[in-house]
């Protein structure tokens, strides 16, 4: 079974950039992370994603033209960061996965994939 | 009724809350669904509602419900097989491994591999990724094989809701792939189920009395936590839950008056409380205790048989008491817990030790017992018309209908 893990975290909480005291260890733990996905066989897709200060809504109502607009939504203490898309045996094998994520704080949705056009 | 139809009724009843639970366990592995071994089951049960009445009670009924109900599953396979050809490519597979010979029609009930698929059931209705309310009526459905209208009336809450909230949960055990699987964190899985056996209980045990139709929560309660002590052998804190349900329902019949109306514990007619069940309380308990392994149910089943054992309200060892809740209180740093030790202790020290406790409490202020328990002890202090203050604060909080009657009835006298 496939499964989308949406990380969700408060993207203003310091995080050590490229060069900066600490970024090797932060990434070891992500690297050691996906790693263990592609070993146990349940790697698919991943990715992390720019600050929702970069995001741009397109809005379509019925009956009227799409509105472009810049942002997030509203504003909220946790923001979606990123995303895995994994294989996992049951629910149980995803949130023990999840629970493993190198996340320090934030909150992770476990949302099991309906369909998807890629997969065999 | 007759004889026997009384005894086709006790028969169906029986393998309905006793049996269909561990033939639904049994048949949702086989089948590797939930949802279809559950319809299959109650498509089971319908039949032994027509035919019983006629044909007689089988020898054995919980192998004549497994039959039924596996042949019942079989057929409706095939049924969606033909309506669905991506079934029909799965079918001959699940057909095969559901094959009659794998174990003859002769099911022996109690053998360990029902008991543990029978675990895995109980487990799953207590699956953290459920909420609590699910958790309960999944438990009561599933396993406890009442019916939707029993649990939704039980609850008071509206049949097509509690309807609403399993077919739910069922999908979402279906479509998140929520397994039926001993967990590797049993203990937390255990954890959650004999919270939600001990929530069951407490809804029959509070409300015990208040509609006539209404099925019994507490006894139901008794039943599944007796069903998981037989289940997870070994666990203390499942026979403290159980120790401590039989000796709480040991005093049911003492705890309201002719009118309905409640009797505090030092009021009771102890005469009316039910021995044989304190004495089956106690060795559960004693069995509990001997495993070495402390938890907050034992304790709390301790505190029960402390009541439960005295005489009179007088011969109570209130002291024994208040160290008990301490002790309870050092494990769950919970205020309920502790504003009952308050209340051993003032019982053993005097109303003085307990209102100085009290006012250290915190975050209790929206708890009606809070201000009922501050209430008490400034009456038995001489203070009437702060404890009328408490009284009044009480009844602003308090939701239970008979509660709030004895509010009123305590708030009178202290005048």
């Amino acid at each position: 079974m496939d499964y989308m893990l949406l990380i969700h975290s408060d993207e203003n909480y310091p995080t050590p950039a490229y060069g900066d005291p600490g970024f090797d260890e932060m990434m070891a733990g992500w690297l050691a992370f996906n790693q263990k996905l592609i070993d146990g066989g349940h790697w698919i897709s991943a990715a992390n994603l720019q600050p929702t200060t970069t995001a741009t809504v397109v809005s379509k109502t019925w009956g009227s033209a799409p509105t472009i607009t810049d942002g997030p939504y509203a504003e909220t203490k946790e923001q979606l960061g990123g995303f895995y898309l994994f294989s996992a045996a049951d629910l149980d094998e995803a949130i023990a996965l999840a629970t493993e994520l190198p996340l320090p704080a934030g909150s992770i949705e476990i949302r099991p994939v309906s369909f998807r056009p890629d997969a065999a | 009724m007759s004889d026997s139809d009384s005894r086709v009724a006790n028969a169906l009843t029986s393998v309905t809350r006793e049996e269909s639970g561990r033939v639904l366990a049994l048949l949702a592995r086989r089948f590797g669904d939930l949802d279809l071994a559950h319809d299959a089951v109650q498509d089971a049960l319908a039949e032994a509602v027509e035919h019983w009445p006629v044909d007689g009670v089988p020898d054995n009924p919980a192998g004549w419900l497994y039959t039924v109900a596996r042949n019942r599953a079989i057929d409706l396979v095939r049924r969606a097989a033909s309506a669905e050809r991506r079934t029909l490519a799965a079918a001959p597979d699940i057909l095969a491994r559901s094959e009659p010979d794998e174990e003859g029609d002769e099911l022996v009930v109690d053998d360990a591999e029902v008991g543990d698929e029978h675990l895995r059931l109980v487990l799953l209705c207590c699956h953290p990724a459920l909420d609590r309310d699910t958790q309960v009526a999944l438990t009561l459905r599933l396993v406890g094989g009442l019916t939707t209208a029993e649990i939704a009336a039980a609850f008071l809450v509206p049949e097509p809701t509690l309807a609403q909230r399993i077919v739910r949960a069922k999908r979402k055990i279906r479509d998140a792939g929520i397994p039926l699987s001993i967990p590797a964190s049993l203990d937390e899985r255990v954890d959650a189920l004999l919270t939600v056996l001990y929530l069951i209980f407490n809804e029959g045990y509070l409300s015990r009395g208040a509609a006539g139709l209404r099925v019994d929560l507490a006894d139901e309660a008794v039943r599944l936590t007796g069903q998981a002590v037989a289940l997870l052998p070994g666990n203390a804190e499942v026979e403290g839950l159980l120790a401590l349900e039989l000796l709480t329902r040991a005093r049911v019949a003492a705890r309201t008056d002719g009118a309905g109306e409640l009797v505090l514990l030092d009021d009771q007619d102890r005469s009316a409380w039910n021995l044989a069940e304190i004495r089956r309380g106690n060795a559960v308990l004693a069995t509990a205790l001997a495993r070495m392994q402390p938890g907050t149910f034992q304790l709390q089943a301790l505190i029960a048989a402390q009541h439960s054992n005295a005489r009179t309200a007088a011969d109570t060892d209130w002291p024994a008491i208040a160290a008990l809740y301490r002790q309870l209180e050092s494990m769950t740093a919970s205020p309920v817990v502790a504003l009952n030790r308050t209340v051993a202790v003032a019982m053993a020290d005097g109303p003085g030790a307990g209102l100085a406790m009290l006012g250290s409490l915190e975050g209790l202020d929206g708890y009606h017992l809070f201000h009922a328990a501050r209430a008490e002890l400034l009456l038995r202090a001489g203070r009437p018309l702060e404890a009328a203050a408490s009284f009044e604060r009480a009844l602003e909080l308090v939701v239970n209908p008979a509660e709030r009657r004895h509010l009123k009835r305590r708030l009178a006298a202290s005048a």
